[in-house]
């Protein structure tokens, strides 16, 4: 499932968050890319292509790892730590208005 | 080198209204010439809001207006694309009773034109609009007006006239203009020369200089507002938002982005200008109080454009009072996207008949006092 | 209401200096204008300085030491830091700032969601330089990242991005990184070097005047293939393959007639064709332009010492013309020694004059990196309509070539006006080159006849929540 591996640095205090409303851990010092991709393999769906994105350049660049919280803060991945008790989405937004079949006004 | 061309009609300005004279002037039998100093479509007629609106114009407008509506709707035949161009209506938001009023007064003053005005306030507004809340307390719904993205309209009146005949240059700046035996001559960058019967000036922010070339110069000025687009969102907002007053625009892409506009960028000569950083972050705070649903949201990009106004802030369109077989447009005053149709369908008129169908007299060039 | 704009006023006379980069260029500038008795502002996006090169880890647990992280480079690695903590009473270091817009002789900054406006007198502008990529078919995929991006996963976070990766593309990096992951422990699925051998060869002969850039890169090489890792040169990706993440890599031997397909199974792709200039604060502050031949891109001008076309703005390090880290502090002390003998100040002459001569040598430096690894400028040949272009906005190379050849764009804003290419959250930074190639080879011209994509404020994404910090002033 995960894309990243770790490979060093493994004796940092456990940080606990959720990924789409499971609970998940990461270390602390680790980006937000790091937490999501050390227990998933995607951060976020383009909003175009509707295709899995997780992130590219990892220094603040391609903008392509913006994710979202459950409470609709957005945040870039590969340069935001995780903090404990952050809920963090990988899910499209749009599916879910897609599938709510509502209008906009 | 030089080149020579000879037409009925030079254009100078390849924006939206030199580019639909250009079409509808084809579509007349008119030979035709369209010089861009830029790229057709490149400056306030490309960049701007996107707004196709009738609801709010003064009444003097609301002839034209009407007509450019109709042309609008044959978009697709026009142009071979609909650019966008979506009828979701406009919502003009009253934030108090007396806002309120003078959307109800100017729904009154304005019955006769058929814009279909329709006031909605209250309980009834909260339900139709949830997405804007409480935050009116009701609006003025012109449900037939909507948007289009000007990139991608405004290019493409200068393509469909090219692909009817239209002799089209861009990157083709116009260095003099001369008229002598009936006919102008424009010598142009890149050693051309075009000689036509007819002269249309629909050179934008730029036109004071052919004006003023024909002894009629204008108070223009340009101004450069303000707009800002979000990353995309899930869709909440179908309807085109202006706020009766002033102050904050906005509309939502089919693509889910937020286009905002209000305030004022900046100069950095006469042919570029930038977003004003005061006006950037005041324009995201009020979007943000009016629109909820961005607050947590990016801006990814700003940008501004050169656009002329005129004192009145009507247009200057029609003939020139010194030169005949002149015609002037520009002077749009930050709204000539949706009517800049109907005025390239006038001008191509005027060229063809001497007269407009349309009523052009709040537009004539010599209503301003003499310039000192 | 809107209120009153307050930001703060520099007294007449005195001179605020603003070097927007803590890397190697951003640091020595910082070094040299604190020992003249100035005191900088130096503005980061990262939470500590080191640049991308040197970045440091972040603070929380974080245990391995410098000869871990940095390898032949630890020593200068360590130089940088030392220089940086040295500093840190003399200047103003603003950590985890985003400088979004550069207008009349001010920046504009981001940090914790709040913006401010710091006025400067004198800019350096060392905003170095990310990977530069040409897309194909499946680059979008999870588990594709740039070869900075996986060494930045290694360096900063203890990660790689895969069990078993395939380093891709072309640049000192490319075998850097490989080595740094068979190290890390993963398995380095080959070494896909878009460069053909010959070429290669020919070209470290002009590598010999930097003998020990050209030692390490040949001793990474030998110990790869000592440790069994395939290594392909003159290797063009075809595409990646996978449902939903990386499976594998297919790939073509430009060096076999017709190049049969290859596949070659990994979990993770590394790819970069050296790096590209982040040139968008430059743009704003109004700098005069050029194309660079050597970079393929349209640079900022800027004389041996840093100066750009705009008195009292500076442009040093890989931000105006990639040279390495190396170089970048050579540079970014020259500029500091500029922007010093502009300000009327005493100035180091003859340390000036020593480092005009130590740069000198860099142009040659550079002619040899680009020549041993060559940008594939056949790519634009090769591409299918259907490939994606730009990842933000999802705009396909047909598309772009569509408005080429009907002539509605023959310049590459046109083009973005036109197909929303570069027009998404990254403003073009991943699409640029590409766009550029496509369009120069759809027109018949060369890259330097499509003109330049213009930088548009924010650089970055700026949360419209970000009001400014005047509002709580008036409140």
């Amino acid at each position: 499932m995960a894309l990243l591996q770790r490979v060093a640095e493994q004796g940092r205090r456990v940080v606990r968050f959720t990924l789409d409303g499971r609970p998940a851990e990461a270390l602390e010092g680790d980006t937000i890319l790091t937490a999501m991709l050390t227990n998933g393999d995607q951060l976020r769906r383009s909003e175009f292509a509707d295709s899995p994105r997780a992130g590219f350049c990892l220094m603040g660049a391609c903008q392509d790892c913006w994710v979202r919280t459950e409470e609709g803060e957005r945040l870039r991945a590969c340069g935001t730590f995780i903090a404990e008790g952050l809920r963090l989405v990988s899910a499209s937004e749009w599916a879910a208005e897609a599938a709510s079949g509502e209008s906009a006004s | 080198m030089r080149e020579i061309i000879g037409c009925d009609v030079a254009i100078v300005g390849g924006g939206i209204v030199g580019g639909s004279a250009a079409l509808f002037l084809r579509q007349m039998g008119f030979t035709v010439t369209l010089l861009e100093r830029d790229w057709c479509g490149a400056k306030a007629s490309g960049v701007n809001f996107g707004g196709v609106r009738r609801q709010g114009r003064p009444l003097e407008q609301l002839p034209l207006s009407q007509r450019a509506h109709a042309i609008w709707g044959r978009l697709p035949a026009l142009l071979g694309t609909d650019a966008e161009y979506i009828r979701s209506g406009h919502l003009k938001l009253a934030r108090s009773e007396t806002d309120l009023q003078a959307l109800i007064d100017y729904q009154e003053r304005s019955a006769g034109f058929g814009l279909d005005l329709e006031i909605i306030a209250g309980d009834a507004f909260r339900r139709r609009f949830p997405a804007l809340g409480d935050r009116a307390v009701g609006g003025s719904l012109c449900p037939e007006d909507g948007h289009a993205n000007p990139r991608l309209v405004s290019p493409a009146f200068a393509r469909a006239a090219a692909a009817l005949g239209a002799v089209v240059r861009e990157q083709t700046p116009v260095d003099r203009v001369e008229r002598d035996d009936d006919r102008f001559t424009l010598l142009c960058g890149g050693g051309l020369e075009v000689n036509a019967r007819f002269l249309l000036n629909t050179a934008g922010a730029w036109s004071q200089r052919i004006a003023t070339a024909f002894g009629e110069p204008v108070p223009l000025e340009s101004l450069h507002p303000n707009m800002a687009v979000t990353e995309p969102l899930p869709r909440f907002l179908a309807v085109n938002i202006g706020v009766e007053g002033g102050g904050v625009y906005g509309r939502q892409a089919p693509r889910g982005n937020m286009v905002v506009g209000g305030g004022r960028g900046f100069a950095l000569d006469a042919d570029r200008a930038r977003p004003q950083r005061d006006a950037v972050l005041t324009l995201m705070r009020d979007a943000a109080e009016l629109f909820p649903q961005i607050a947590k949201a990016h801006v990814i990009r700003c940008w501004t454009g050169v656009e002329g106004y005129t004192p009145d802030r009507n247009p200057i369109v029609g003939p020139s009072r010194t030169t005949p077989n002149l015609f002037h447009a520009f002077g749009f005053s930050g709204a000539g996207f949706q009517i800049g149709l109907a005025v390239g369908e006038a001008l191509a008129e005027l060229v063809r008949d001497g007269h407009s169908s349309a009523p052009l007299d709040a537009f004539r060039i010599d209503r301003f006092p003499p310039t000192p | 209401m809107t209120a009153p704009f307050q930001s703060s006023v520099i007294q007449p006379g005195a001179i605020q200096p603003v070097i927007v980069g803590a890397g190697p260029a951003g640091v020595r500038a910082a070094e040299r204008l604190v020992a003249a008795g100035l005191r900088p502002l130096m503005i980061d996006e990262a939470a500590r300085g080191g640049g991308q090169i040197y970045r440091q880890p972040p603070d929380g647990g974080f245990t391995r030491s410098k000869a871990a992280l940095y390898g032949f480079e630890a020593a200068k690695a360590d130089a940088l830091h030392r220089t940086l903590d040295g500093l840190r009473d003399r200047v103003d270091h603003r950590p985890r700032t985003l400088v979004w817009n550069c207008e009349e002789s001010a920046l504009d900054l981001l940090c914790d969601g709040r913006t401010e406006t710091v006025p400067f007198t004198h800019l350096i502008l060392a905003t170095g330089a990310t990977d530069r990529v040409l897309p194909f078919p499946g680059w979008t995929l999870p588990g594709v990242f740039t070869l900075g991006g996986s060494q930045v996963a290694l360096k900063f976070q203890g990660c790689t991005v895969g069990k078993r990766v395939a380093f891709l593309g072309t640049g000192p990096l490319l075998y850097l990184v490989a080595y740094q992951y068979l190290k890390a422990g993963v398995e380095v699925a080959g070494v896909f070097d878009t460069t053909p051998l010959p070429v290669q060869a020919r070209a470290l002969s002009g590598m010999l005047r930097d003998p020990v850039t050209l030692a390490k890169g040949l001793w990474y090489v030998g110990w790869l293939r000592a440790h069994g890792v395939p290594i392909h040169n003159g290797a063009r990706p075809v595409r990646v393959e996978g449902d939903g993440r990386v499976s594998a890599l297919v790939w073509r031997d430009a060096g076999q007639a017709g190049g049969r397909e290859m596949r070659v199974d990994c979990d993770a792709v590394a790819y970069g064709l050296g790096l590209r200039s982040e040139t968008q604060l430059a743009d704003l502050a109004g700098c005069r332009f050029r194309f660079d031949a050597m970079d393929r891109a349209w640079l900022p001008e800027r004389d041996a010492a840093g100066r750009s076309s705009v008195a009292g703005v500076y442009v040093a390090g890989d931000g105006g013309g990639v040279a390495g880290a190396d170089a970048a502090e050579l540079a970014g002390e020259r500029a500091a020694l500029a922007l010093l003998e502009d300000a009327g100040l005493p100035f180091d002459a003859g340390r000036a004059t020593a480092l005009d001569r130590r740069l000198s040598r860099v142009a040659a430096f550079r002619r040899a990196l680009s020549a041993a690894f060559p940008f594939p400028a056949d790519w634009a040949d090769s591409i299918a309509d259907d490939t994606m272009i730009c990842r933000c906005e999802g705009v396909a190379a047909g598309t772009l070539r569509a408005v080429a050849v009907n002539s509605q764009a023959r310049e590459i804003n046109r083009a973005k006006a036109l197909t929303r290419l570069g027009m998404g959250r990254c403003q073009g930074r991943m699409c640029a080159a590409a766009a550029t190639e496509l369009l120069a080879r759809a027109l018949g011209t060369g890259p330097d006849g499509v003109g330049r994509l213009r930088a548009q404020p924010p650089i970055k994404p700026l949360p419209v929540s970000a009001t400014p910090r005047f509002e709580a002033a008036a409140s």
